[in-house]
């Protein structure tokens, strides 16, 4: 039986996160593979990998609270299933964020990717914008990263490895992995460049085998 | 620069010119704002999510805590608007600067059609996104905003597929389909959607036909250049995210518009013409996420009270029809 990758499906971009699992999945021709929209607590008992869209990560925080997903997510992921949060996905996952303007909310964190988010770091939408990245672990080439009110990551903790940074010499820090965690600042669904999600599969691959 | 191919967000004849992108650094890196991908991404962000009219930071607040995706800053409700009369203009910066200071969440806000200088101030006091409404006074019966000169990405309302697509064509980055605002009655609103949804069966099929001369037949009627109808066609839905608007009062009437296929909802007098805002806030944003879960919807109609809807208004006998406003440029 192939991987089966899950994507949150209470709002945001999850079409355009399936869409980009699907063409990932067809690019490291993994045919048996299959991308599936979860809501329920049910559903995500069900999946080898999930991926948290982009969105508004307050929104997608409380409704993944008010029906128990929250806690069945959390759980799994605890266990080791593989997670990618993009945006505001990255936000959900993530210890401490704070917003740049307001600063501490009380919004619903899943609380396990221990780095101090910054929501809205780079300002409000018009100051949005697309910049080629560095990403070492998934080849030379640059990939287009797409800021959307984008977040960044202002400090990690020592187990959490830094894929990204704007640039080299910069200290705004834009994807992390930590071990079966992944969390980006920008959209990788929106890019048309499919090899983040690949690495993302290639996890989850790896923990269906064990 | 714009040769990049993705499935996921139509970037169909953009930028004639885009005067609204700007080449800027962070740090050291290069980078570009203000592109089509940023700004139609920004709307896509807002999918399966509620657009909250509000007034001032309490009822921001109010959106925020209840899963607003967005506040619509207006200085008066639509309600309002149509029970005062006289020329309705964009909110008071002051306001707009207090509600964009106290919630983490994008603000949008109003400026009149065709009002560029408008929507210009509301672009330098910072809010995500603008809306060329017809809910304010029209300020050009001709024309309607640039859209391509803007940074900010704009939504507009429609009544359907020619309307909507000359409005794309014009650089908005996001549709809404018109109801008729502030009467708390969703007949328009449904009526609309239904209309674009069977015109975009029909192109669909004679997309699919292979029948371009039909297909550029369309484009004439529908007062709209032919890339933009064939792109349509292919995806068999707008190339940009739509949601619904006008009238949408509780939870039912949320997933009902769900579920003829729009993307999400704007809620303008609906909640806060209300007598239960906080619980009918949150019990739309549940039916709007779980709008194919019949379950999930009665629950949330289950927190709301029927009697604490707004009374709303027949539209048959309304004096101002808003949605007719803009629609024939």
């Amino acid at each position: 039986m192939g991987i089966k990758i899950g994507v949150l499906a209470l709002q945001g971009d999850v079409e355009e996160n399936v869409n980009a699992t699907r063409e990932a999945l067809r690019s490291l021709k993994l045919d048996d593979g299959d991308v599936v929209q979860v809501k329920y607590p049910e559903h995500i008992g069900g999946i080898d990998g999930l991926i948290i869209p982009g969105g508004e990560s307050t929104v997608i925080g409380t409704l993944a609270m008010l029906n128990g997903s929250l806690k069945v997510i959390r759980e799994r992921i605890s266990a080791g299933m593989p997670v990618l949060g993009t945006c505001a996905g990255m936000i959900v996952l993530a210890k401490r964020a704070y917003d740049r303007v307001v600063g501490e909310t009380r919004q619903q964190l899943l609380n396990l990717l221990d780095v101090t988010v910054e929501r809205n770091a780079f300002g409000r939408q018009i100051d949005s914008f697309e910049a080629d990245l560095s990403i070492k672990v998934i080849g030379d080439k640059p990939f287009k990263g797409v800021f959307i009110r984008a977040p960044v990551v202002k400090s990690v903790g020592s187990n959490v490895d830094v894929l990204a940074r704007l640039d080299d010499s910069s200290n705004k820090i834009v994807a992390v992995q930590q071990g079966n965690i992944i969390g980006t600042s920008f959209h990788p669904e929106l890019s048309g460049d499919t090899r983040l999600h690949e690495y993302f599969i290639r996890l989850v691959k790896e923990y269906k085998k064990k | 620069m714009m040769n990049i191919s993705t499935s996921n967000i139509s970037l169909v004849s953009t930028e004639l010119n885009a005067r609204g992108i700007k080449m800027d650094r962070i740090d050291a890196l290069p980078v570009t704002k203000g592109t089509t991908l940023v700004k139609r991404g920004f709307a896509h962000m807002q999918k399966h999510g509620v657009i909250m009219d509000v007034t001032n930071v309490e009822q921001a607040q109010i959106a925020e805590d209840a899963g607003a995706v967005a506040v619509m800053v207006l200085d008066k409700l639509p309600y309002d608007v149509r029970k005062a009369g006289g020329v309705a203009r964009t909110a008071s910066i002051k306001v707009i600067e207090e509600i964009r200071d106290h919630v983490t969440i994008p603000i949008m806000a109003k400026c009149r059609i065709g009002h560029t200088e408008e929507a210009r101030v509301l672009e330098a006091v910072g809010v995500d996104m603008i809306d060329e409404s017809e809910v304010l006074t029209p300020a050009d019966e001709e024309r309607h905003i640039w859209k391509w000169d803007f940074t900010t990405p704009f939504v507009n309302g429609a009544r359907n597929l020619g309307e909507a697509l000359r409005r794309v064509e014009e650089g908005a980055s996001m549709i809404r389909t018109k109801g008729e605002p502030g009467t708390g009655n969703v007949a328009e609103a449904i009526k609309h959607i239904r209309i674009v949804n069977s015109e975009i069966r029909r192109i669909k099929a004679v997309y699919e036909d292979g029948d371009m001369q039909e297909l550029i037949r369309a484009a004439r009627e529908l007062r709209v250049s032919y890339a933009y109808v064939l792109e349509t066609a292919r995806l068999g839905r707008l190339p940009v995210v739509n949601f619904a608007a006008g009238g949408i009062t509780t939870p039912a009437d949320a997933a009902m518009l769900m579920s003829l296929g729009c993307d999400g909802v704007f809620v303008g007098s609906g909640i806060f013409k209300s007598q239960d805002p906080m619980e009918r806030a949150r019990a739309i944003v549940i039916a709007t996420s779980y709008w194919d879960d019949p379950k999930v919807v009665m629950e949330a109609q289950r927190m709301i009270d029927e009697g604490k809807s707004m009374l709303g208004m027949d539209v048959k006998t309304l004096e101002l029809r808003m949605q007719e406003r803009g629609s024939e440029a």
